[in-house]
């Protein structure tokens, strides 16, 4: 039982791994997009919409049923990022505003267009299985079944969380970036296009957030839609915190929030109301962080320092 | 100066604006008003074929019917506005604080908690005394936390007040499951505690509790000491500190001011309006609340306004969708989204106005001074006083 829980923990870790990896890189240029909950909505609507229509236009192919929702999911959420950043970047709109109205429109969007379709949303289901048996290793081996019983997507979560990571820490890019977001003015003037890095980082992070409902749709509910994925958006807000803004630890954390996510299962004699509770911990856990650095004051585990704050070159 | 051909003229830079008279504002947020709604129009033709003309009539219809409908739409107005009036002291101090959500469900959460336990074992209206004490004491409590780590150790307070959210929600589904166990999950109203009614509707009571804490708002941050130094604080905390404000109690007294609008509300969501209590009870507008205060650039009386704006596209929309045979909600968020995103951009262009380089060029030809961009800005901003030519070529071309 505990191989299934934490293979179930690892494959929901996926979502908010998504999630919460391009959320740090939107934040690291000092962007705090709290519209991820609406693109990870829209992400998987695009996502889904377009494994209805390839299967309207009875096109059975697995590899397009696989590329062609992965791609239409990274340029709804790219779309949901540009048109963040162009109101925080470009129109210096603020950002909990517009973040909260991109959330309520992404939500609203997905909701209404997965509605209009709701009917024959089953065949999306058929597809599905594409996503979650490619690359997918069937054993009785306990190590095969918790690390490598997954679908493609929980392994491209990993593997764009490392990157991300690598080059956050370990190339000029990186650093330029880190240096967008903590001081816009300093990196202004060392020469580097502040503009430039805000809205790659916005548009690519919330590409990657996308990629999270796409999987949680596609993979994880088996191709059905259900309404729970600006839940699973505010939970990876809370693990960028939580992890202390290192994609390498989100692996980790992400495993963590996944595990207490399905863990009402596998505990026996389990009440109603006592899984409310296990469902609390991921909030209170990232309290707990947030205090504790801001109390310890430790340098490396502060939010980027210019963090919700737009940049406007004249202001003094 | 050979160098400066070298370096690339931007097309057009930013100048912010200064003074820009509040009518010239106003108008502008009017013009996108009306803009959204015709977008909003088009959109309900092209995605249900509706008569764009139609559309706007069911809204009005959806809005304003009957008095059942003005009744719902007021009822839901003063509610939005509670919410709004909690968040705004402290948005004006520059705390983002995006917990009303959850701090008005402790508030609730205490208030159901109350009739749930001493119901029909006490007097009713030393009951609803109680409930509102309870309510006000949790809402307080669950604004004042973050409030005091901010003060204390500088905790951001917008990550903060997101999570208490979900706190307040996982205590509230927690509790209803012990107290309706094995059941439906959803706690049947109460006939305990409840409000009076007034004139046969139990929401009169909330609709004067809104107008009432508006007129008490305006004048608080308008015209007293306190919001005084809230303003301050908002503009730069080291001025405050200069002028000798103690900045961490004015945060968290503004916050404890906050807890306690967000308690009433939950109070009356409970006792006056929904007699029960669910992880939806605010239903989002926590965070709607948010930007309808910012809408009405924290000006509670302007707040009446952009909620009722908001509340009427909820209403209007909800009817043209009922009228489409579609019973879910999800249109009017799309639409109050759009309407959202469309007035936060148009800010853009009452702050700022754009000066493009060809302008510059001119500008600085006439002054006879090097072409670098910061010369140039520098230059623009002078040019009223030292140059009239350029001051003019530029009012052209403001956008």
């Amino acid at each position: 039982m505990i191989v299934t829980f934490l293979s179930g923990a690892i494959r929901l870790s996926a979502t908010f791994l998504y999630g919460s990896t391009g959320e740090i890189i939107t934040e690291k240029a000092g962007h705090l997009n709290l519209g991820i909950p609406g693109v990870m909505s829209v992400g998987a609507a695009a996502g889904c919409l377009s494994v209805y229509y390839l299967l309207k236009a009875k096109i059975y192919s697995s590899l397009l049923l696989i590329l062609l929702p992965f791609l239409t999911t990274i340029v709804a959420g790219g779309l949901m990022g540009l048109l963040y950043s162009f109101l925080t970047v470009s129109l210096r709109a603020n950002q909990n505003v517009t973040g909260l109205a991109l959330t309520t429109l992404g939500v609203g969007l997905a909701g209404y267009l997965m509605n209009r379709v709701k009917a024959e949303i089953m065949i999306i289901g058929k597809a599905s299985q594409f996503y979650s048996t490619l690359f997918s290793i069937d054993s009785d081996n306990w190590f095969v079944q918790i690390f490598l019983s997954h679908g493609i997507l929980v392994y491209l979560a990993i593997i764009i969380a490392i990157v991300a990571q690598v080059i956050l820490n370990r190339t000029r890019l990186g650093l330029h970036l880190r240096a967008v977001g903590e001081s816009p003015a300093t990196a202004d003037a060392a020469g580097i296009n502040v503009t430039g890095y805000k809205y790659v980082a916005t548009i690519v992070g919330s590409a990657i957030a996308a990629l999270g409902g796409l999987f949680t749709i596609m993979d994880y509910m088996g191709g059905n839609w259900e309404y729970i994925l600006e839940g699973f958006g505010w939970l990876s807000i809370a693990l960028v915190i939580f992890t202390l803004w290192r994609p390498a630890l989100s692996i980790f954390g992400s495993i963590i929030f996944g595990g207490l996510y399905i863990a009402a299962g596998y505990i026996n004699g389990i009440t109603f109301a006592q899984i409310e509770l296990i469902k609390l911990l991921p909030y209170a856990m990232t309290i707990v962080v947030l205090i504790a650095t801001s109390i310890l004051g430790s340098k490396k585990a502060q939010p980027p320092a210019s963090l919700g704050l737009n940049y406007f070159r004249e202001e003094r | 100066m050979n160098t400066t051909k070298k370096t690339r003229e931007p097309l057009f830079h930013l100048i912010k604006r200064t003074n820009v008279p509040m009518w010239q504002a106003w108008l502008v947020r009017g013009v996108t008003v009306l803009a959204a709604f015709l977008l909003i129009g088009l959109m309900s033709f092209i995605s249900l074929k509706i008569n764009p003309f139609k559309v706007y009539s069911y809204m009005i219809k959806g809005a304003f019917g009957d008095s059942y409908r003005i009744m719902r739409l007021l009822r839901d107005l003063a509610i939005l506005l509670l919410f709004a009036l909690a968040v705004t002291p402290a948005f004006k101090m520059k705390f983002w604080n995006i917990g009303a959500e959850g701090q008005v469900l402790m508030g609730a959460y205490a208030c159901m908690f109350c009739i749930f336990n001493l119901g029909g074992k006490i007097n009713d209206t030393l009951l609803i005394f109680i409930s509102l004490a309870a309510a006000l004491v949790a809402g307080s409590i669950w604004a004042v936390i973050p409030a005091l780590f901010k003060a204390k150790w500088n905790t951001n307070e917008t990550l903060f007040t997101l999570m208490m959210n979900y706190v307040a929600i996982q205590i509230i589904l927690y509790t209803i499951k012990i107290w309706v166990p094995g059941g439906t999950g959803v706690l049947t109203p109460t006939v305990y505690g409840n409000l009076p009614k007034i004139a046969g509707d139990n929401f009169w009571l909330s609709i004067i509790a809104a107008l009432v804490m508006t007129a008490i708002m305006f004048v608080y941050l308008r015209f007293s000491k306190h919001g005084y130094e809230i303003t301050v604080v908002g503009e730069s905390e080291n001025t405050a500190r200069y002028i000798g404000i103690n900045v961490k109690k004015v945060i968290i007294r503004t916050l404890l001011l906050s807890g306690l609008i967000c308690g009433i509300t939950g109070f009356l969501l409970v006792a006056g309006i929904n007699h029960t209590v669910s992880s939806t009870t605010a239903g989002g507008r926590g965070f709607t609340a948010i930007l309808v205060s910012w809408l009405a650039k924290f000006n509670p009386i302007f707040m009446i306004f952009t909620s009722f704006l908001v509340v009427f596209l909820a209403k209007g929309t909800d009817e043209v969708m009922t009228m489409s045979g579609i019973t879910n909600s999800f249109f009017s968020q799309v639409v109050t989204g759009v309407m959202f995103l469309m007035i936060i951009g148009c800010e853009f262009f009452i702050n700022y106005r754009v000066v493009f380089s060809r302008h510059i060029k001119k500008a600085t030809v006439v002054a006879a001074v090097p072409v670098t961009e910061e010369s140039a800005a520098a230059e623009t901003l002078e040019a009223p006083v030292n140059d009239t030519q350029a001051d003019a070529s530029e009012k052209e071309d403001n956008v």
